[in-house]
């Protein structure tokens, strides 16, 4: 067994956390884990692109395109822009809520409509599953608990390996204690908003 | 959360904190750095945890005097330890050309993060040539669990050549992420003992002479314990061989088949015999590693000088390339010599017209007041924007366009006394705090010994902030049971000699716009010092003051000067209505102070 998660999303969004809850998980089920993240000026508002592996025998901290198993977007366009590291049998999970790069949010450039961006997913790809993690999130207690939403929303996804349980321990051994009501709610609105 | 000090268990850690735990288990004693990604996180690591491990620490002006501090307590018997991004050891050269003739007595290690494809740098620059221009040996782990044992292994053959060792990694080694088992920790101690030794430690005409012949010889020795090291290892087999080092070997190792892997840890001297035995008999040898051909070419010449006619491919014969980091796809390039797995087909690139998302300067960025300012004194005059390395170069974007000249740390500042010379242009330098104590200000002086007449605006924003906010010597050092006063750049500026000095608050763009009319009209050197605190130092430290912008709509004529200007991401554009982002604007006033019609207040 071996499985590759490409998590994209926006710096500040919470992606390293996302990435290192889901590589724990993995590490504590007794895989091989290997990951590579970008640091530095990505940070700086920019994209970011998160690579998660594990199975068996698993050493490369990349994967080559086209072979994601499943790509945890946290961004609607970060999520269409990168839709070529996985092929049409990847599985896609989009949050549909949006973060305005700043030019658009300047008025120069234009920010696609929602539905343009799910028909980009649909026309290449038949497995696309979208929430709305910030909204839940906010529901749940915080906009910034988007990330456990987003990990509880891939315990639920189809033939997920690893158990929401151990996601579950994963993600609140990650985060701090005063947060961690917040966190495991977060987490259990994004898993019950796929598993419907 | 990963513990680095804990006694025992497996961490999922990053390749840099694999290396913070290996210098805590071999027990080393002193590090010392300039901060660069992708090394940046070691030296937040230490700085944190080194007092707790017995660890000296610290952040040192420049690459340059980090290595000589760490090369003193080399030679005093300790264990050290000097990390920097690539291009930061070709500011540390000079001394590591002449430290290899006197080698050291404790333990030396120099980390080298190299950075293929340029993610955070300004080239791609392949530093194992240092290891064969300086007499060094070096090691290059591969993954983040390698890179653990690798420090005490390096430490290991630093004390038996009495070399310092080149440790070299690259990005996807410094920000990988795998399991490493911990081992125990060592005992460091806190001080050594220089022992007087004229001719290996005075390298004057007369000793250098000797210690080149010495270190030839040392290096003979290290040639021989890379014959037998544990690093260098043969995997798998087939009538094909692959070479390789580094992150290299994960993607062979993962995605080829049917093949014989020479693993090479110990890359300098390369084991010679080991390659040779490996490579006779073989049907044809793949050589696959990043950027220059430094293992392919001495492959090559160990062929030749063994007789042995057997094919060897790679970047030379065209089938991997020179240009930007390796992936696994990248190995297709030798598939019609290897077994590679085939790789899925990618989903096509989609056709909806996507927003770009470059990075930015943050919502009240400082350096946007300054850059707005300077525009706006500037006007039609033909300047050229000198600029340097830091968050500020991203400056290099619309609306600011400030920055037409960077090549290196203080290169802009240096470079503008050039343009001052070569041209009738008015060269404008910026240059960040760190930076500048960095290398800006043997630059500045410069300009006034020579008459070059520059404005250096220093973006003094009171922290190292682009590598993720190391202290520098203008803001003193509290940590590790150290307290400095800061350097005051103000008095060192006009300590030197500079006339024309003014400090600005770049909030007050007014105030800054008239303090660059002011160096724009100065005849002779002008500094101005652009003060104010990073906001992400000050939300880390917990010491933002809640305020935020808000637009006044009755007010707002809808003329965007604030957009236009000062293009902060917490100014949002909502039909023709201009409004501020709540959960971005930290309420620092920029956009309220261009306003024509004051239409803009601050609320706290």
């Amino acid at each position: 067994m071996k499985y590759t998660i490409q998590i994209v999303g926006v710096g500040g969004q919470g992606v390293l956390l996302a990435s290192m809850v889901l590589g724990n998980a993995a590490m504590n089920r007794g895989y091989r884990v290997a990951m590579s993240e970008v640091h530095g000026m990505a940070q700086r508002g920019g994209s970011v692109l998160s690579t998660v592996r594990f199975g068996d025998d698993v050493i490369s901290p990349l994967e080559a395109d086209g072979s994601a198993d499943l790509i945890m977007g946290f961004e609607p366009t970060e999520t269409v822009r990168n839709l070529p590291l996985g092929n049409r049998d990847t599985l896609v999970l989009m949050n549909l809520d949006p973060v305005y790069p700043s030019m658009v949010a300047a008025g120069f450039e234009k920010y696609p409509d929602i539905e343009e961006l799910i028909g980009a997913v649909t026309k290449v790809n038949p497995n696309l599953v979208t929430l709305d993690a910030t909204k839940l999130a906010i529901d749940a207690g915080k906009a910034v608990a988007a990330n456990a939403v987003m990990i509880g929303a891939v315990a639920a996804m189809k033939d997920f390996p690893l158990l929401k349980e151990d996601l579950l321990e994963a993600l609140k051994s990650q985060v701090p204690e005063k947060f961690l009501d917040l966190n495991v709610r977060a987490f259990e609105m994004g898993y019950n908003a796929v598993k419907n | 959360m990963s513990d680095l000090l804990a006694k025992e268990g497996k961490q999922l850690l990053l390749g840099n904190e694999a290396i913070v735990r290996g210098l805590f288990e071999a027990g080393a004693d002193f590090a010392s750095t300039y901060p660069g990604t992708p090394s940046s996180e070691i030296g937040n690591l230490l700085e944190k945890l080194a007092s707790e491990a017995g660890m000296y620490f610290e952040f040192s002006t420049n690459e340059k005097v980090a290595m000589e501090v760490s090369a003193a307590a080399a030679s005093s018997g300790l264990k050290s330890f000097v990390f920097m991004k690539h291009v930061g050891l070709n500011v540390a050269a000079d001394p590591m050309m002449t430290l290899a003739y006197s080698g050291v007595t404790g333990g030396m290690l120099i980390l080298s993060a190299d950075d293929p494809s340029a993610h955070s740098s300004q080239n791609e620059q392949d530093n194992r040539y240092y290891s064969l221009l300086g007499l060094l040996p070096m090691v290059e782990p591969s993954t983040p669990a390698e890179a653990k044992d690798m420090v005490s292994a390096a430490y290991g053959i630093s004390q038996a050549t009495t070399l310092p060792v080149l440790f070299r990694t690259t990005t996807r080694v410094n920000h990988a992420r795998g399991v490493v088992d911990l081992g125990p920790l060592g005992q460091p101690r806190p001080k050594g003992h220089f022992e007087r030794d004229v001719v290996r430690f005075v390298n004057i005409p007369a000793h250098a002479r000797v210690n080149r012949k010495r270190l030839l010889g040392l290096m003979e020795k290290a040639r021989e314990i890379s014959e037998e090291s544990p690093l260098n290892f043969v995997d798998g087999e087939g009538d094909v061989g692959i070479i390789t080092s580094g992150v290299s070997y994960t993607y062979v190792k993962e995605f080829v088949r049917g093949v014989s892997i020479l693993k090479l840890g110990f890359t300098n001297p390369l084991p010679e015999r080991k390659i040779a035995e490996f490579v006779r008999g073989k049907r044809c040898v793949v050589v696959v590693e990043e950027l220059e051909p430094f293992l392919e070419d001495q492959v090559l010449r160990i062929c030749a000088q063994n007789s042995i006619q057997v094919p060897v491919y790679g970047k030379r014969t065209g089938h991997l390339p020179y240009a930007w980091e390796f992936n696994p796809r990248t190995l297709e390039g030798i598939s019609e010599i290897v077994q590679v797995q085939e790789f899925r087909e990618s989903m096509p690139a989609s056709q909806v017209k996507l927003p770009s998302r470059p990075p930015t300067l943050c919502a009240g960025c400082p350096h946007r007041g300054m850059y707005a300012a300077t525009k706006k004194a500037v006007g039609s005059r033909d300047v050229v924007y000198c600029s340097d390395i830091g968050c500020y170069t991203l400056g290099v974007a619309p609306p600011f366009q400030t920055a037409d000249f960077i090549i290196c740390m203080g290169g802009g500042a240096g470079a503008a006394g050039g343009f001052a010379q070569a041209t009738d242009q008015t060269p404008i330098a910026f240059i960040g705090d760190s930076t500048f104590f960095h290398a800006g200000v043997p630059a500045l002086v410069n300009a006034l010994f020579n008459d070059h007449k520059i404005i250096m605006v220093i973006l003094d924003n009171r922290t190292t902030a682009m590598t993720g906010h190391q202290p520098n010597p203008g803001t003193g050092r509290e940590f590790g049971g150290v307290q400095t006063e800061p350097i005051d750049i103000e008095r060192l500026v006009r300590g030197i000699g500079v006339k024309y000095v003014e400090e600005v608050d770049p909030y007050d763009v007014k105030a800054a716009t008239q303090a660059m009319k002011g160096a724009l009209e100065h005849d002779g050197v002008a500094v101005i010092i652009s003060k104010c605190p990073c906001p992400l130092e000050l939300k880390k430290r917990r010491m933002l003051e809640a305020k935020r912008c808000e637009v006044d709509q009755s007010k707002c004529i809808q003329c965007y000067s604030c957009l236009r200007t000062i293009a902060c991401p917490a100014l949002i554009k909502r039909g023709e209505a201009v409004e501020t982002d709540p959960t971005q604007c930290i309420g620092c006033g920029m956009c309220a102070n261009v306003c024509p019609k004051g239409a803009i207040e601050v609320r706290r």
